[in-house]
Formats: C-alpha cells, structure tokens, sequence
C-alpha cells in the first residue's frame, strides 16, 4: 500500500443554475490575458451540447486519454512513445483556434473619436488573432441554454451514443448545466503525453500542474487530456491549465471557483488512495466497472491500517484528520452519490458530479403530478430513460444502474425530508427503499442542503511553516505577529485598553524592551510612553 | 594567405559566432527558460503545417545527420572502412538531393503559411524574420553546393571539412578555405552567421529535443518545492532587514 492524498472536488450539478460566476472569476485571477483569451480553465457547458472546445468527447476524432491493448493493458489513445515522438511536429489531435472560437474584442475607440454623424457610433468587432473586421459566430457558452440547439446540439458525442431516443422538440426538451476543470486525475493522460515532462503531479496534493519554465510548446498534452482542459497559449507558446488555485489551497482556501460559487454546489476536500492500484484499476477490462474499480483505488480514512501507512507515507496528521472529514469522502464512498466525468477515458478523474435529479422532478411536475412524491418520483426515473441514458453517457460510461441508485437516493432524500418538514411522520421505508437509515438520509441532507463553509471546504493548509520560518518575514505580511492585526486580533485590543495606553499587547520577540510602540492599539488616550524617546534609562532603572 | 580579411572570416568570424552560440544559450537557458519554446503556431493553421512541418524537419534532421557524416568524420576513416571516393560521393549527392528537396518544399511550405495567413503572420517576431531570412539563405547555399558537388569536382573532404575539424581542434587552417569555391565559402559564412543568430531565436528549441521521453516513467511526481508561493531569492537580492533578525 502506497498512500498518498489527493485535493478533490465534487459537484451538485441540482444546483448549477448556469450563472457562470465560477468561470468568469477563475478568467479574471487565471487567464485575463493576451495569448489566452480561449482558456477557460473553468468553463460552464449546457447540456445536452457540443461543450468546449466543440465536440471535445469524441475521442474517436481527439484521441485522448487512455485505451485498452488487446493484452489488457492501458496506452494512450493517440499512440505510444515513439509515435508521440515522430508526430511532435504536426500534434495530430491539437484542436484548432476554431474549435474554440477566434479570440476578439471591439473598436471601443470609435465611439469617442467618430465625427459628428446623423448615426451612432459603433463598436464593431475586431480580430485579436489578425486585427481585421471579424464576425462573432462562436465563443465558450455560445449554445449556453440549448441556443441553437436545432443546429448544433445533434453534435453532442454523448447525444450520439444514446442515440435518437432524445427530440429536440421544445415541450419534451431537458437540460442542465455541466460546471468542468481540470479533473487532476489520478492518472493523467496529460503528463503521460508531455515529452519533456514539464507537467507534473504534485505528490502532497495531487495537483496537476505544467511547469512553465520547462514547457516546450509540443502540444501532445492538449491532444492527450480527454477533457481539453490542457490549453495552447498562442501568445507564450506554452501551455496552461487549471492550477487548482494552489496558492489558496496551500493556505486553507477553496479554490476561485468554489470560492465565488452562487449555488454553493462545490465540495472540497482531502481523498487518500493507494497509489500502488492505480494502474490496475485503469485497466479494468469493463468499462462499467471503471467507476467502481476508481473508488477501489480510495482508501477509508478512518482504517488504523490506513492511518498507520498514511503515517509511514509521510501525510501529516491534520492532514488525516481533514481526510476523515473530508466531505468528497462522504459523497464517493458513504452515500455514494457522486459520480465520476468520464471513467471510460481511464484517467481516473478526482473532480466528481452528483448527477442532476430536477429534470426528472420537473418532467413529473408537468404531467400534474405531485413532483416531490416518491412513488411518482421512483416511477418516473425508471419511465425517464432518456435523461438516465444521457447522464450515465456523461458519467458512468453508459451504465445506467449507478445513475439510478443515485437518482433514487436523491429522490428518496426530497420525499424523507418533505415529511419532516412538513411537520409529518418520517417514513423508514423511504430510507430502506434506496438502502439507508433515516439518519444516513438526514446527514445527506445537512450535507448537500445546508452545509456550511467549513463544512463544504474542509482544506488542510500546505505544510509550509518550516520553509517559511528560515526566510524570516519575506513571505509574510509585517502585521502577522503574534497576536497582531494580520492574526485575526486587534493586537490583543480587547485585555490592553484602560491599561497603560499604547504599550499593550504582546511583545514581538527580539526588540528591545520599551521601544516598541504599538500604535495600533492605542486608544487616542494619555500620551503613550516611549513616543517620544527621553534618555536611555539608567542601568537597573526600569523605563 | 595574407589576406587580413580571409583570415577574419575564416578564424576569427568563426570563433566569434562560436562563443556567442555558446555564452547565448547559456545565458538564454539561466535568465529566459520561459522563453525557450518552439513558438508553435499550429492553432491557428494546421491544414498546411501538417506536411510541411515534418517534412521540413525530417529533412533537416537528414541533413544535419549528413553533414556530420560530410564534416566529422575524415576522409580516411571512410577510405580504411574500403569506401571509394566515387561511392561516398555518389551517396553523399543523392541522400543529400533527396533531404535538401524535403527541407526546401517544407521550408516554402512553412514560409507560405508564416506569410499569407494573417493570424500566423501577427504572431511572427522581427526575430522569427532574421531567422527565417537567414535560414533559408543556408538551406539555398547547401543545396547550391549539392548541385554544383554534382557536376563539380571540389572534394570538400579535403577542404572544408578540415577547415571545421580544425576550428574545435584549436587548429584552425583558414587557407583551406580560400581554396574553396565561392559556393561552399558562401554557405560557411551564412551558417556560422546562424549559428550566432540561434541562441536568440526560437531555433533553442532544437537543443531540449524531448528524447528522454522514451526513458521515463508515464506519470511524473514532483514535491511542492519550499519557495513556491514566494520567488525564490536570486544572489544579490536578498531582503532588506527591517526587523532586527530574531536570535535565540
């Protein structure tokens, strides 16, 4: 057994209104920049869609992530080694600026210079690939909310699979939102397609991450990551991708987009897993069992035997304990409600989706029937198999029995909990019918309902103290001392005021006594002494 | 060979673009590793970079395998293995035709695209033009000296790549290449001109060949290293104290 953590997310897609708060707040910290204008690393797909970059789930035409070998074992789709080499200057599977959109902005400045005119000004559109008169046909959401759909959607990958039992007619329309980043997989195709090696997971975190210093420009990663959330910067020649906000991450904080999330549907937290099963899992003949063969890989907290090695492993004991509390944990493993983008693509993906349950409860609404009701609810995942067949295209690699389990759990959770809240007797069989406790239910429902901040984002802060100490205060801001402004006080405000004004507070270590004037915690009263230095005091004097 | 300018352009000019080449990469390698990139433009046209591409640089790749073969090894070495002159000369024209066209209809290929697709044109640097200027400059005198090596009877094996031996052996013979005719004197000088041009242009790449790709492990670990987050101190920027430092 080789332990080693993992920074995950999940995501309540029941919750995704499609607001794109998370994508634009992640473009404005990440990718606000020349050269990476298409670089959503954090992108909000409407599905059913083509998504972005267009198509990008069509591995048959990209190529990416990881098929099986007649012997059973796992090479990346688009080659091996030496073909990764001997295809490195043409990258046979690199998506064209097309396939995103052509980068523009508008002629602003012809609104204040135009001369007088009987017409307003405009802002045309302008080409920041070529500076020209460009016409605005595509960009990251441009099908956001089935726009166009009659156009475009027939492209979706997934729809294909499912085939043409979805109509695009308006009244039997369904869809939701699809929030994606990276998946900083356990077992990237990404690193594994780089020929320089410039990409790297990160052993404390799991973090994905391409070292720009290193970076050669080859492109093999963009073709190599399934989910086309490895993206050419056209202007530096390098590549970037979704960092996992490591710096917020390293420091206790949710990442940008969990941070900034309107729906609050993101979770963070620790997941242990034996690196030593990795491979195997990935190799998993059966394509439905790659889900189940993924949470094999995780490894139960709270298991002394787990703790012990997770111990020899080096993972730090606060970071256990968060993986213990870690609600990714409680959402793959205990309710199971969480699925896997993709399993087929064999990366072992760590950013997971409880798949959406309200176009079920919606479709049951407009038939007159009591939406919220769990026969009819129950009745109607099973007469739905159109989203069901979708949903499991998107997460289950086309098996629908774990979507079902989920989609009765989340069913079974409304109708339990409509009880209690309307003042009802809880009824078990709810409960027992999807194979929990009432409690297990309830706890479900604290969790995806109400769960709070530090529930939501349980983050172990990078163990950094150590590194940090030698440089002195480089790193840090100057009001961190102890119990200073920086640290959460008042520099000890509240126990100094009334005293001897503006002496309060600890002292910082290592400054000569008395000198020391904090006049932040002065209270405007009385002239603090030391303000205005008399003569040193005598020997023995106290000052 | 009295010539105070022969013996400029075929000591001295040599030795200046020599050191350049090394001091620039370098100091290119220790102060702009961002940069060091192949600057590839393949988003924004791929349908002609597809086979120029490659065919450009499988024939440079033969090429520079040719010159080696042409420059490195002597002449005797050949002869002891029971190569004739007019096999080794029969072999060096034809395999050199061949990857010379590869390399110049890819290059045209490349330099079509670079020039009339307006995205690609926008992204190409004053650098990327000296370099393309000078690039194919070499690539028009080599296969020059391909074609007259043809018809000719100069046996640069004897001349020129004596004169480039002897330029690492710290024995440089720059008569050898007043001899020479204006051809091959014309393509040493445009190359030995590139050599200095490349540690500035994006021609760096060609020395971080991923070729460890083949040896390493799929998936690549790396340790959060101590001073990420902050930048790591460079020598002679160091911190002001501004707090007297804590002693215990």
């Amino acid at each position: 057994m080789r332990v080693m953590a993992q920074m995950a997310m999940v995501m309540n897609l029941d919750k995704c209104i499609g607001c794109h708060t998370c994508s634009v707040t992640c473009k404005q910290v990440w990718t606000n920049k020349s050269g990476a204008e298409h670089v959503w690393f954090n992108n909000v797909e409407t599905r059913p869609g083509q998504g972005y970059p267009r198509t990008y789930e069509d591995q048959d035409k990209w190529k990416g992530g990881w098929t099986l070998t007649k012997r059973g074992r796992i090479k990346l789709k688009a080659g091996g080694r030496l073909k990764n080499l001997a295809t490195i200057f043409a990258a046979p599977n690199l998506p064209g600026i097309k396939d995103y959109y052509e980068p523009w902005t508008y002629d602003y400045e012809n609104l204040t210079t135009a001369p007088a005119q009987a017409h307003m000004p405009v802002a045309r559109p302008k080409s920041l690939l070529t500076g020209e008169n460009t016409k605005i046909t595509w960009s990251s959401n441009w099908d956001d909310d089935l726009a166009g759909s009659t156009q475009n959607t027939h492209n979706d990958p997934i729809l294909k699979q499912v085939g043409d039992k979805i109509k695009f007619e308006y009244e039997q329309t369904f869809m939701f939102y699809l929030p994606r980043i990276c998946e900083h997989c356990l077992n990237p195709a990404c690193v594994a397609a780089c020929p320089t090696g410039a990409i790297y997971k990160r052993e404390e975190d799991g973090i994905v991450l391409v070292d720009q210093d290193r970076c050669r420009g080859w492109r093999q990663c963009v073709g190599g990551c399934p989910y086309k959330k490895m993206y050419f910067n056209h202007k530096t020649g390098k590549v970037e991708k979704c960092t996992f906000c490591y710096p917020r991450i390293e420091i206790g904080q949710p990442t940008i987009c969990s941070e900034t999330c309107v729906g609050r549907l993101r979770y963070l937290g620790l997941m242990l897993y034996d690196a030593d099963k990795v491979l195997e899992a990935a190799s998993t003949t059966d394509e439905h069992g790659l889900y189940e063969a993924q949470r094999g890989v995780f490894l139960d907290p709270k298991d002394p035997k787990v703790i012990y090695e997770a111990k020899l492993a080096g993972i730090p004991d606060d970071w256990v304990e968060a993986a213990q509390r870690s609600p990714i944990w409680a959402l793959i493993n205990e309710f199971k409600v969480a699925l896997p983008l993709h399993p087929e693509y064999r990366t072992m993906p760590m950013v997971w989706y409880i798949p959406p349950l309200s176009p079920v409860v919606d479709a049951v609404t407009e038939t007159g029937q009591d939406g919220e009701k769990q026969e009819n609810l129950f009745a109607a995942i099973d007469q739905l198999r159109i989203p069901i067949e979708y949903l499991a295209g998107l997460f289950t690699a086309g098996d629908t029995v774990p979507v079902d389990k989920v989609l009765h759990k989340l069913a079974a959770m409304r109708s339990y909990m409509r009880d209690i809240n309307m003042g009802w007797e809880p009824q078990e069989s709810i409960a027992e019918a999807v194979g929990m406790t009432g409690q297990q239910i309830q706890d479900m429902y604290r969790l995806l309902a109400i769960a709070k901040y530090d529930e939501r984002y349980v983050i172990p802060a990078a163990h950094y103290e150590d590194a940090h100490k030698l440089e002195n205060i480089a790193t840090d801001c100057s009001l961190n001392v102890e119990g200073g402004p920086g640290m959460g006080g008042m520099g000890g405000m509240d126990d100094s005021f009334g005293d001897e004004p503006g002496t309060g507070g600890p002292e910082v270590p290592g400054r000569p006594e008395g000198v020391r004037i904090n006049l932040l915690n002065w209270n405007g009263q009385g002239t603090p002494t030391g303000l205005f230095p008399g003569t040193p005091p005598a020997p023995g004097e106290t000052p | 060979m009295d010539n105070g300018f022969d013996i400029f352009l075929w000591l001295i000019f040599p030795y200046i673009c020599l050191t350049i080449f090394i001091l620039g990469h370098i100091w290119r390698y220790r102060y702009d590793k961002f940069g060091w990139t192949s600057r590839s433009s393949q988003m924004y046209e791929s349908s002609i970079l597809r086979w120029a591409n490659p065919m450009f640089h499988f024939g440079i790749l033969a090429v520079f395998l040719g010159h080696v073969m042409g420059l490195g090894i002597p002449q005797t070495w050949t002869d002891a293995a029971g190569i004739s002159h007019s096999m080794y000369h029969f072999m060096a024209i034809s395999v050199g035709a061949v990857a010379g066209i590869f390399t110049i209809v890819g290059f045209i290929g490349l330099l079509y695209r670079r020039r009339f697709t307006k995205a690609v044109m926008g992204a190409t640097t004053v650098m990327d033009k000296v370099m393309y200027f000078m690039l194919g400059i070499v690539i028009l005198g080599g296969l020059l000296n391909t074609a007259t090596g043809a018809v000719g009877d100069y046996n640069y094996r004897e001349g020129v790549s004596i004169w480039f031996r002897g330029i690492f052996y710290f024995n440089p013979q720059p008569e050898l290449m007043v001899g020479a005719p204006l051809s091959f004197q014309f393509h040493a000088i445009a190359a030995i001109a590139l050599f200095a041009l490349w540690p500035f242009t994006r021609l760096v790449h060609v020395f971080t060949a991923p070729l460890g790709y083949l040896f390493r492990p799929y998936i690549v670990y790396r340790s959060r290293d101590a001073h990420e987050g902050s930048r790591a101190h460079r020598r002679g920027w160091d911190k002001v104290d501004t707090i007297p430092r804590r002693r215990k």
